[in-house]
C-alpha cells in the first residue's frame, strides 16, 4: 500500500458536511495505522519456505489454541506462533519450532488450514541446514544415520528379542521364501525392554493364530517418519531408499507394523518415493482375527484408551484397537474425555521423541504426564496403548506423577498375551 | 634387561608424578635406570630423581616453556648419544608429542597406551589399552624401543628412590637453536572452582543429552553437597567449563565419592578418577567401560534416576 | 591458507569388537566403521579456519571399505576437495600411513595438516607425529583451537591439570587436533547425498611404509574384569534407595 500524501490531503480547519460539524484533526482519519510500519520480514521468510506457506492464512481466530496439546501444558499454538513472527520473531531460532508434536489436532479444527504437519517440517529442515538443532535430536538424527536406529543400538542386535519371545520367529535373511505377513518390528520393540516385551507378546500370538509371519531383522532399519518431521528429510529419503531395497528382496502379501509412525510412513509417504505396500497397523491386522483365540483367562481390569496421533488422527483408525480392547475377556472399559477425533498426544511425536530435555524448559509439565492424569482421572488400573513410543512415555509419567500403584501402562497386544495364558 | 632411559616431565622445576611412576616401571624391568632431564637449568629437578641410577641432564634456555619440537629434538639426542635398550615416556598430553616424535627421529619402534610392561628374556612384553579401553594389546618388543606408560600404571613409591645418583651432561642438539615453534602465553586454570578438593563429585557426561539436562545433575549435586565434574565432550561442547574437566587434559581428582552419571569411561577419562574412594556410575550401556572400575553401577535411566534420587537425599538431609 | 585433513575410520565401539581366531586382532569381517572422533574435530577446526580467515580445505583419507562416505561427509561439512589415498590392502598403523599420506600431502602443497590427537586403534603411536616426522614439518598435539598469525599458526595446546599454553608454529606443519573450539556440526543428509551424487572422489596411489620392525601384537583381549562394578537393578525408587543406603553407611551424606 502506498503511503499517504499529506500535500494532496485538503486541509480544512472547521468542516460542516450535510449539516453536521465535522471538525476535527484531519490525521485522525488519514494516518497509516501503524501495523504498515512493522517489519512483516520474519513472516515472509517463513512463508516463502516451500511447504511452509500455509502459516500466513492464519487469521487468528484461536480455534487451535485450546486444541494444541502443548498450549495445554504451556504457552503455545500455531496462532501464537504465527502472531509471534508476524511481530518479527525469527521462528528459525525460536524454541517454538521443536515444540510441536505434530499431533494434528490444530489443524482438524482451523478453518483456515494453517497446516503445522507441513509446516514444522519445512521450517525445520531449513533450520537443520543451518546447523540449529537441538543437541539431543542432532544425536537421534546421527545415530539413525550411523545405526538405523534414533538410539544408536547397534544394527547386529536388532532382532536379539526373538530369543526369549517363546514362540518362533521367522528371520527372513535367514529362512528365505515367500510369507503371508511381513512384521516390520520398529526400533522401540526391537530394543527397548519394554517394547521387546510387547513384541514377544506379540510373537507368542501369531503363534496362537498359526501366523506364516517373518521380520527383516538386522536387515530392517528405521521407517524415519520422525526424523522426517522433526526436519531431517534427506535422512527420511536416504534410509526410507534402502528400507524400500531390503523389502523389493522379499515376497509378502502384507506390510504389518505396531508402530502407527511406520504405518504412516508405508501408507503415506514411501507411496511418494514409488513405493506403495498393503500396509496394516497391528491392530488393524489384528481386531478381525481376535474371535479365533483361545481365550484362557478373564482380565478383570478397568481399563482406558491412548488413540496414537499416527493411527487416529492421522490415519483415521480408531476403531480397531477398540475392538481388540473389547474382544479380550473381563476388561471393562472407559473413554477418557479427549479420545478419538479429540485424543490428547503423548508427547513423543514429530520428534518429541528426542526432544525431552529441551521441551521440558518449555512446559510446566509433560505431555504424558498430563494425560496419566486424565487416564487416572477415569478410574482406569489400566492404560492401554497401541504405539511403541507411549509405554516408555507414560511409565515415566505414571512414576512422576505420584500414580506408581494406581496405573499401569500396557500394550494392547500384552492384555491379549496375558489372556491367552492362563 | 640392558639400559632403560627415562623421560623426565616437569611443570617449571616439578617433575610430574608420571615420571615416578616410570622410574619405577624401568627399576622392575631390570637393568641400569637412566633420567633425561632436559631445562634450561636441570639441576633442581634432577636433585628429585633418586630412583634413577644415572641421571642425564641436558641445559639449554629453548627447553622451557615447554616446546614439543624442543623436547622431541632432545629426547632423541639422548637416544643416539646414551643408546638405551628401552625408552619411556609418560602417554599423558605432552608424552604424545614426544613418544611419537622421538620414535619417529631414532627409527625405533613405539608402544603406546602401555598399562604393564615385563621383561621377557631379551624382550618386553607390554599390555596397552586400546579400543577406548574396550580391549588389551598384548605386544612382545624385540630389539630398541620406545613405550609409552599410562599415568597410573605403576606405583610411584619404588620409583623414588634406590637408584645410584650419578651424574652426566648432554650436550643439546643444535636444533634447538633453530626451533619453528614458539611460546607465546601459558594460563594455569581459572581460579574459584577447584574439583579436586571437593569430596564429593557429581561428573556428567555425554549421556545428559544436552545442556538443558543438566540441572538434573546440579539438583543432585547440591543434595548431596557435590560439585559438578566432566568428561571432556561435555566441556568441548560448552556446557560447562573446562576447570570442571576431569581427565588426560583435565584434572586428576580423589574424591570421597565420584558419582558418574552417563560417562562411558574412555581411558582418558578413568585415568583422572579412577582413585576416588567410591565410585558409583549412572550409565545406560551395561558394557561400559567405566562400570570397570566403579564399585556400584546401574543402568538404570538416569533422567529417572537423578530426581528420584536427589528426592530421597533432600528427604534423608532436610 | 590450503589446509590437509587427514581422515580415519575407526571401528564403531557401539559394536561390540571380537577377536579373531589368531586373537591378536579384531574381527573386521562385520565391523561397523567410523570417523574418529577427533578427526572430526579436526575437520570441523579447519572448516572454522575456512569461515574465519578464508582456507583452502583438503580432505584426505587412506582408501578403506566406507572411506568414500567420510570424504563424501567431509565435503558435506564444508572442505573443498576430497582426496582417497589408496596405497593397499590395509589395515595400517598410523607409522605405516604417514609415508602413504605424505607423499599426498606434498603434492597438494600445503600449509598446515590437522589430524585428530589419536585413534582408537593406534598402539603403535599416533598418525600427527608420525605424519610430521615423515614431511619433516613441526609439530604439536593436544590442540584445542588453531588461528592464523602470519607464516605461522598460533595453537592451544592442553596439559594436564587444566594447564595451557598457546604455542606459534611456523607453517606448514602438522597438528593434533584433540578438539575443536565448538562441536563438530551437524551435515544434513539432503547435503551428503548431494555430494555423494557427484560420484566417488578423486583416488591418487600412494605406497604405505613397513609394518613396525621389532615389536607385534602378540594378543588382544577384553581387559581382566579387576572385580568390577555391583550391579544395582530393579525400579528406578530401588535403585534409589539403594544408592541412598550406599551413601548412608559410608557417611557420604551432606552433613
Amino acid at each position: 500500500m502506498s503511503k499517504v500524501e499529506p500535500g494532496r490531503v485538503n486541509e480544512q480547519e472547521h468542516l460542516e458536511f450535510e449539516g453536521m460539524d465535522i471538525s476535527g484533526h484531519w490525521n485522525r482519519m488519514f494516518e497509516q495505522r501503524v501495523i504498515w510500519q512493522h517489519d512483516t520480514g520474519a513472516l515472509d521468510r517463513v512463508t516463502a519456505i516451500t511447504g511452509a506457506e500455509s502459516l500466513g492464512y492464519c487469521y487468528q481466530c484461536g480455534k487451535c489454541t485450546p486444541a494444541c496439546p502443548v498450549d495445554a501444558v504451556g504457552d503455545y499454538s500455531p496462532r501464537k506462533i504465527f502472531r509471534r513472527t508476524q511481530l518479527g520473531a525469527d521462528l528459525l531460532d525460536s524454541p517454538d519450532l521443536w515444540l510441536c508434536t505434530t499431533c494434528m489436532n490444530c489443524l482438524r479444527v482451523c478453518p483456515k488450514e494453517v497446516n503445522m504437519i507441513s509446516i514444522m517440517p519445512a521450517v525445520r529442515e531449513v533450520a537443520v541446514a543451518a546447523g540449529k538443532v537441538p543437541p539431543e535430536l542432532q544425536k537421534a538424527f546421527e545415530n539413525t544415520f550411523q545405526h538405523g536406529n534414533p538410539m544408536g543400538e547397534p544394527a547386529r542386535k536388532r532382532a536379539d528379542w526373538i530369543a526369549e519371545a517363546g514362540a518362533p520367529v521367522r528371520l527372513m535373511p535367514r529362512e528365505k521364501g515367500p510369507v503371508d505377513v511381513l512384521f516390520y518390528t520398529e526400533c522401540y520393540w526391537s530394543y527397548h525392554p519394554r517394547g521387546k516385551d510387547a513384541a514377544r507378546a506379540f510373537a507368542r500370538v501369531m503363534a496362537e493364530l498359526g501366523t506364516d509371519w517373518g521380520i527383516l531383522g538386522p536387515e530392517e532399519k528405521c521407517s524415519c517418519d520422525s526424523q522426517r518431521l522433526a526436519g531431517e528429510k534427506g535422512l527420511f529419503e536416504m534410509v526410507a531408499e534402502q528400507n524400500i531395497a531390503t523389502l523389493d528382496k522379499y515376497e509378502f502379501k502384507r506390510l504389518v507394523t505396531p508402530d502407527p509412525h511406520a504405518y504412516n510412513a508405508f501408507r503415506n509417504e514411501y507411496p511418494k518415493l514409488g513405493a506403495e505396500y498393503p500396509v496394516q497397523h497391528y491392530t488393524q491386522f489384528l481386531a478381525p482375527l481376535m474371535e479365533r483365540l483361545p481365550w484362557k483367562r478373564k482380565l478383570s481390569y478397568k481399563v482406558t484408551f491412548h488413540d496414537p496421533c499416527y493411527l487416529g488422527r492421522h490415519n483415521g483408525e480408531y476403531d480397531a484397537p477398540r475392538e481388540m480392547i473389547r474382544a479380550i475377556p473381563g476388561l471393562e472399559f472407559t473413554e477418557m474425555f479427549r479420545c478419538k477425533a479429540q485424543g490428547y498426544c503423548c508427547g513423543g511425536g514429530g520428534g518429541g521423541m528426542w526432544l525431552d530435555g529441551f521441551t521440558a524448559g518449555h512446559v510446566s509439565e509433560r505431555l504424558s504426564e498430563r494425560r496419566v492424569k486424565e487416564a487416572v482421572e477415569t478410574g482406569a488400573e489400566v492404560l492401554v496403548v497401541c504405539c511403541p513410543y507411549e509405554v516408555s512415555r507414560f511409565e515415566d509419567a505414571v512414576k512422576s506423577t505420584g500414580n506408581e500403584g494406581r496405573l499401569i501402562v500396557r500394550d494392547v497386544i500384552e492384555l491379549v498375551d496375558e489372556a491367552l495364558h492362563a | 634387561m640392558g639400559k632403560v632411559l627415562v623421560y623426565v616431565e616437569t611443570t617449571g622445576d616439578t617433575v610430574a608424578p608420571v615420571t615416578f611412576e616410570l622410574l619405577a616401571a624401568a627399576r622392575a624391568l631390570g637393568g641400569e635406570v637412566e633420567a633425561l632431564v632436559a631445562a634450561p637449568d636441570p639441576g633442581l629437578v634432577a636433585a628429585q630423581l633418586g630412583g634413577a641410577d644415572t641421571i642425564l641432564t641436558m641445559a639449554h634456555p629453548a627447553l622451557a616453556p615447554y616446546l614439543p619440537e624442543a623436547h622431541v629434538a632432545a629426547l632423541a639426542e639422548a637416544i643416539k648419544s646414551r643408546n638405551p635398550d628401552t625408552v619411556l615416556v609418560g602417554s599423558t598430553s605432552t608424552g604424545i608429542d614426544v613418544a611419537a616424535g622421538a620414535a619417529a627421529a631414532s627409527g625405533r619402534p613405539l608402544v603406546a597406551y602401555c598399562l604393564g610392561l615385563e621383561p621377557d628374556g631379551g624382550a618386553v612384553v607390554a599390555r596397552s589399552q586400546v579400543y577406548g579401553g574396550k580391549l588389551v594389546a598384548t605386544t612382545r618388543t624385540e630389539g630398541p624401543a620406545i613405550f609409552a606408560v599410562l599415568p597410573g600404571a605403576f606405583k610411584d613409591a619404588a620409583g623414588r628412590a634406590g637408584g645410584k645418583g650419578q651424574r652426566a651432561l648432554l650436550e643439546p642438539p643444535a636444533a634447538l637453536g633453530a626451533l619453528h615453534t614458539r611460546f607465546v602465553s601459558a594460563s594455569e586454570p581459572e581460579p574459584g572452582i577447584d574439583i579436586t578438593r571437593a569430596e564429593r563429585l557429581v561428573s556428567v557426561g555425554r549421556g545428559i543429552g544436552g545442556p538443558e539436562n543438566l540441572e538434573l545433575a546440579e539438583e543432585l549435586a547440591q543434595a548431596l553437597g557435590a560439585e559438578i565434574a566432566a568428561s571432556r565432550p561435555v566441556v568441548d561442547s560448552g556446557w560447562l567449563p573446562r576447570q570442571r574437566q576431569v581427565g588426560k587434559s583435565g584434572m586428576t581428582v580423589k574424591p570421597k565419592l565420584y558419582f558418574a552419571v552417563g560417562i562411558s569411561g574412555a581411558p582418558e577419562h578413568l585415568e583422572g578418577m579412577r582413585d576416588a574412594e567410591l565410585i558409583i556410575a549412572v550409565n545406560s550401556d551395561a558394557a561400559a567401560p567405566i562400570f570397570e572400575v566403579a564399585q556400584y553401577g546401574t543402568t538404570c535411566d538416569l533422567f529417572d534416576l537423578l530426581p528420584a534420587l536427589s528426592e530421597r537425599l533432600k528427604a534423608a538431609t532436610g | 591458507m590450503h589446509i590437509a585433513v587427514v581422515l580415519k575410520q575407526v571401528p564403531d565401539l557401539v559394536e561390540e569388537l571380537e577377536i579373531d581366531s589368531a586373537g591378536t586382532d579384531i574381527d573386521r569381517s562385520f565391523l561397523k566403521m567410523k570417523l574418529n572422533e577427533f578427526d572430526d574435530h579436526a575437520l570441523e577446526q579447519a572448516v572454522l579456519l575456512k569461515e574465519s580467515a578464508g582456507a583452502q580445505v583438503t580432505a584426505l583419507a587412506l582408501d578403506s571399505d566406507g572411506v568414500d562416505q567420510v570424504l563424501h561427509s567431509a565435503v558435506a561439512r564444508g572442505a573443498d576437495k576430497a582426496i582417497k589415498v589408496a596405497a593397499g590392502d590395509g589395515p595400517f598403523a598410523s607409522r605405516q600411513a604417514a609415508p602413504a599420506l605424505a607423499a599426498a600431502i606434498r603434492s597438494l602443497n600445503v600449509d598446515l595438516v590437522l589430524t585428530g590427537v589419536q585413534a582408537a586403534d593406534d598402539v603403535f603411536g599416533q598418525t600427527a607425529p608420525f605424519l610430521a616426522a615423515e614431511l619433516g614439518w613441526p609439530h604439536v598435539s593436544v590442540v584445542s583451537g588453531v588461528e592464523p598469525a602470519g607464516s605461522a599458526v598460533r595453537v592451544r595446546q592442553e596439559y594436564s591439570g587444566g594447564r595451557m599454553a598457546v604455542l606459534e608454529v611456523d607453517t606448514p606443519a602438522v597438528v593434533g587436533v584433540q578438539a575443536a573450539p565448538q562441536s563438530p556440526r551437524y551435515v544434513p543428509i539432503s547435503r551428503l547425498r548431494q555430494v555423494m551424487a557427484g560420484g566417488p572422489p578423486e583416488s591418487v596411489t600412494a605406497t604405505a611404509g613397513a609394518a613396525p620392525a621389532g615389536t607385534m601384537v602378540v594378543a588382544l583381549a577384553k581387559p581382566e574384569q579387576a572385580g568390577g562394578a555391583e550391579m544395582i537393578s530393579g525400579s528406578t525408587d530401588q535403585v534409589a534407595e539403594r544408592i541412598l543406603a550406599l551413601l548412608s553407611e559410608r557417611g557420604l551424606l551432606r552433613g
